[in-house]
């Protein structure tokens, strides 16, 4: 976007979070992404998102694939681990990372070439698995860092910047996430970080694979009219079903239920989403009518944004594997290694 | 029978094969008939010889009993227990002259099915089974019982020791243990009342076992992979390494639970491919934890991509690849050491990788667990290299060790404690000149020690950067570190030949087990060589020595393209001229018969005589 170092001198004025933390430790390097770029924008909310979480940023792992969207984890959280893995294969490293420490928290950042085409079926099983992550996918319908290609998300009918049409169906993340067994699915837009922000906190929240799917204009190579992923189109055909508010547990929780509009969702951290319900027919925990909803209005062109189901009960891998507490990186030789004694059964049980 | 043939008379030197058709629970006795034959002190080599199947293809058990302790196969057949009428031609063909043919003799065969050089022992066996069991399970699983009881008698094996088995196997289970131990007699019975037992062909008890163990490859890598510390493993389902990663949970049942939380120090996951298992892999290892995988040929072809991310990323993975007939789906139940070339460059691009070549269970768990070690030290992939003859056959081993002061070498690993004290951390920064540099594990300190991994080239300090000088300095630190591993991989086993010689021979893993025992046919011959088994890649220097001290070497291997061969010339810039090639690819494991022949007409064309022999102007070669 620009190539001005960014000053590494805080304002002493600058606010701080429970933790200490400016806004500033929450961010990372200058993004070299075109100027507009939506992946920018989600940059920004994941920086706010995590800051007002009063996460250490250290406790965070960044894992990406490869594409635009992929290299935005150097754009934020400079002060976490980051891995920028090999292109569709994200979910499988972050899922090793994930059994390797369950102590961290892991955002998975991908895009819809990595996450609908070359990795379709590593995106499909780290969701079944229930990997305890937040899963974005920065989804512009094209491939940018080739220039303009498609991708599977692309609408069928849509033209490309050259004037290719696009003649296969689309791949919709969000219906594919809620059949796959993702606990937590939603979808934002990159315009709209009001939304976007608390989506992030409340997927961080949830205990299990959260899937959010970020329609994010590429400024290069799709947002020219005729394009569904174009700026204009989602801000005409945007479907909010719901805002939502993040609380976390310390902060006081006022309840009140003054018609059917509000809904609360308790997170397994103890933290509260409350959702302000848009259309009063929509409800994030019936997964068979969300696929309903969703499939309709896809059929009218319109984007349905928001948070689409939680299961507010789900189990992650390392529940479902029943691992020990302690990170399995943190065992020594006294946890693992079952020495010579033992060896010597197993000799004699193999006489 | 033809009078003029003699009926073969060994005691403890025999090969018995059984004939069988796969799933007809034929497994489990073959399986207590070289146990037994072990537990009366006589060694035995055993393979399973079976096709890619589940139910109804023929399959082949073979048990060469050996006191003198060869763990090769000798090649031939003495006594032949034909079970499957699919394949009777061929398994009648199969036995040696003189030798004997045990066989269902329910229903009556015609004379033309049998040969006159060969003794037919015919045991009713299915008439025995349909008149004392009425249950049709029972009556064909109890069949091989009732075949192990007979040939306890032909063979003078002792039905205690078969006894002695059934209630370690059935302890708890009583019906279980005195059904089997009625059929056993009921075929016992039925031979010593209708043969002069035993036949030529009979054990007698020794002490030649020792404190030996028998086991298998897979199962012993496993293990060795618990010993090592390992804490995570992705695999995905391919013969013939499945067994290793179910071995691994085995394992981990037995050692890894906790007491108190009733939780697992381990965590296993059946991924949906080989990429998967890999990147689960490297993701575990980027995180701290011990992590592996267990596949065959096809499944490192689909890795790849990430062991070139592994390796320039530097990221400790441990891969045990089982090896099996290729290319393709070539023979997926057959042996082959043909993955040699495909592991030690694994990838696109510049790479080079650490390869463990076991020669046996023992080696699977000693390398099994040594493999941790040296990915977390040298901070690469390193890939253990069975076969599917070493992997899936249960071999008679020295007992398994292990050092109870031995501890995990985690390598150079920067703490909170380290980034506190100031030191300088740069990931890809040598600062011991080794070509190592220092990882921080994700989440180490709040605000030193983070770094970006990525795959495009970066600075000394994980900057992004495409800098060609940053690149090429790099990549002469990943050699440095190559350097580096040659030293810490185990060194070659060498040895003279009894006579002084000009000629060597160089092989690695399960071709050890014929090697030694054609080494004393060869040496009988009076062909005499210095012999060096190779354990690791790098090479160690000492192996272009020991070529360079040779005027001739022989290379044998079990792949068509003679793979340890282009590697040698390939990486230590030896002559090719120098090495000569015995290669054995059929999908069976070599024999001591096989290289001793290839040697032996290949010696006399290079006039490889003993040193004395030719002063002497003794016998022509």
């Amino acid at each position: 976007m620009t190539y001005l170092a960014k000053p590494k001198i805080h304002h002493p004025a600058l606010p701080k979070n429970a933790l200490g933390y400016t806004r500033r430790d929450y961010e990372g390097a200058i993004s070299t992404l075109c100027a507009g770029c939506g992946h920018d924008s989600i940059s920004a909310a994941i920086i706010q998102a995590f800051y007002e979480l009063d996460v250490a940023p250290h406790r965070v792992a960044k894992l990406s694939g490869i594409g635009c969207s992929s290299k935005t984890p150097t754009y934020f959280l400079g002060n976490s681990h980051g891995f920028n893995s090999v292109h569709g294969r994200m979910p499988s490293v972050l899922t090793g990372a994930a059994l390797a420490n369950r102590d961290l928290i892991y955002l998975g950042v991908s895009g819809d070439g990595d996450s609908a085409s070359i990795g379709l079926g590593q995106f499909a099983h780290v969701l079944r698995r229930g990997v305890n992550m937040v899963y974005v996918v920065e989804n512009n319908g094209v491939y940018g860092l080739t220039k303009g290609q498609f991708s599977a998300t692309a609408d069928k009918g849509s033209k490309s910047k050259r004037g290719a049409t696009n003649n296969d169906e689309p791949i919709d993340l969000v219906l594919l996430a809620l059949a796959l067994g993702a606990t937590f699915v939603a979808r934002g837009f990159s315009g709209d970080k009001a939304q976007l922000v608390p989506l992030l906190k409340a997927a961080v929240a949830h205990r299990g694979a959260a899937f959010i799917d970020v329609v994010s204009p590429c400024v290069a190579f799709n947002n020219h009219p005729g394009s569904t992923k174009s700026y204009d189109y989602v801000r005409e055909h945007n479907e909010a079903v719901n805002r939502l508010d993040f609380m976390p547990e310390r902060a006081p929780i006022a309840v009140d239920y003054p018609d059917g509009s509000v809904r609360d969702v308790v997170m397994h951290d103890g933290g509260l989403v409350r959702l302000h319900k848009i259309d009063a027919a929509y409800d994030p925990s019936d997964k068979v009518s969300a696929m309903a909803y969703l499939e309709s209005h896809r059929a009218r062109g319109e984007v349905v944004t928001g948070l689409l189901y939680v299961d507010p009960d789900s189990r992650d891998m390392h529940a479902a594997l029943s691992t020990v507490d302690k990170p399995l990186n943190a065992l020594g030789d006294a946890d693992l290694v079952p020495g010579s004694a033992a060896l010597a059964a197993v000799n004699a049980a193999f006489r | 029978m033809d009078a003029r043939v003699k009926p073969l008379a060994r005691v403890n030197d025999f090969v018995v094969k059984f004939a069988n058709v796969n799933g007809s629970g034929s497994a489990s006795a073959n399986g207590l008939f070289a146990r037994a034959i072990l537990r009366m002190g006589v060694p035995v080599a055993a393979r399973n010889i079976f096709p890619s199947n589940i139910q109804g293809l023929p399959t082949w058990y073979e048990v060469r009993v050996v006191e003198a302790g060869w763990r090769g196969r000798r090649g031939g057949v003495d006594l032949m227990v034909a079970m499957n009428p699919q394949t009777w031609d061929k398994d009648v063909a199969e036995i040696e002259s003189g030798g004997y043919l045990f066989y269902d003799s329910t229903k009556p065969l015609p004379p033309a099915k049998f040969r006159e050089d060969v003794t037919a022992l015919g045991v009713p066996l299915t008439a025995i089974c349909n008149a004392t069991y009425s249950d049709a399970r029972q009556r064909q699983l109890f069949k091989n019982i009732v075949y192990l009881g007979a040939l306890s008698a032909l063979l003078d094996i002792d039905p205690a020791e078969i006894e002695r088995l059934f209630s370690e196997q059935y302890r708890g289970k009583e019906a279980l243990l005195d059904s089997n131990r009625r059929a056993l007699h009921l075929g016992r019975d039925y031979a010593l009342a209708n043969f002069a037992c035993p036949l030529g062909l009979s054990i007698a008890r020794r002490d030649a076992v020792g404190d030996r163990i028998f086991i298998d490859g897979n199962d012993a890598a496993a293990l060795g992979a618990v010993y090592g510390g390992a804490t995570v493993a992705a695999w995905y389902p391919i013969t013939p390494s499945s067994s290793l990663a179910e071995s691994f949970a085995k394992w981990c049942r037995k050692f890894r639970g906790d007491r108190e939380s009733g939780h697992n120090r381990h965590a296993i996951v059946q991924a949906e491919d080989e990429l998967a298992s890999i990147g689960m892999v490297i993701g575990a290892a980027w995180n701290g934890a011990r992590a592996f995988t267990a596949t065959s040929g096809p499944g490192i072809s689909l890795m790849q991509e990430f062991l070139g991310l592994a390796y320039f990323a530097e990221i400790p993975a441990v891969l045990f690849d089982v090896q099996r007939g290729s290319p393709s789906t070539g023979m997926p139940t057959r042996t082959q050491q043909a993955d040699l070339l495909l592991c030690a460059y694994a990838s696109h691009g510049d790479t080079k990788h650490v390869l463990l070549l076991p020669e046996d269970p023992r080696e699977c768990f000693e390398f099994g667990a040594l493999a941790f070690d040296l990915a977390d030290r040298l901070q690469t992939p390193v890939f253990v290299m069975l076969d599917l003859d070493i992997g899936m056959q249960d071999w008679l081993v020295p007992p398994l060790a292990w050092d109870d002061a031995r501890r995990m070498d985690r390598g150079k690993v920067m703490t909170a404690a380290d980034l506190d004290a100031g030191r300088d951390f740069g990931r890809y920064l040598d600062v011991d000149g080794d070509g190592i540099p220092y990882r921080t594990y994700p989440g180490t300190h709040a605000a030193r020690g983070s770094y970006f991994t990525r795959g495009t080239t970066k600075d000394r300090y994980a900057r992004y950067t495409e800098e060609g000088p940053a690149y090429v300095d790099n990549m002469q630190r990943l050699l440095r570190k190559f350097e580096t591993a040659k030293r810490l991989v185990p060194k070659p086993f060498v040895e003279r030949a009894a006579e002084p010689t000009t000629a060597g021979v160089i092989w690695f893993g399960s071709t050890g087990a014929a090697m030694a025992e054609s080494l004393v046919e060869l040496a009988r011959e009076d062909i005499h060589l210095d012999r060096m088994r190779i354990r690791a890649f790098p090479f160690d220097d000492s192996i272009p020595e020991f070529v360079a001290a040779h005027e001739h070497v022989f290379v044998v291997e079990q792949n068509r393209d003679a793979q340890l061969k282009m590697l040698l010339v390939n990486e230590c810039g030896i002559d090719p001229a120098k090495l000569t090639s015995v290669l054995h690819y059929d999908g069976t494991p070599i024999t001591a018969r096989f290289i001793t022949r290839e040697i032996g007409e290949k010696a006399r064309l290079y006039n490889v005589t003993p040193l004395r022999s030719r002063k002497t102007g003794g016998r022509a070669a």
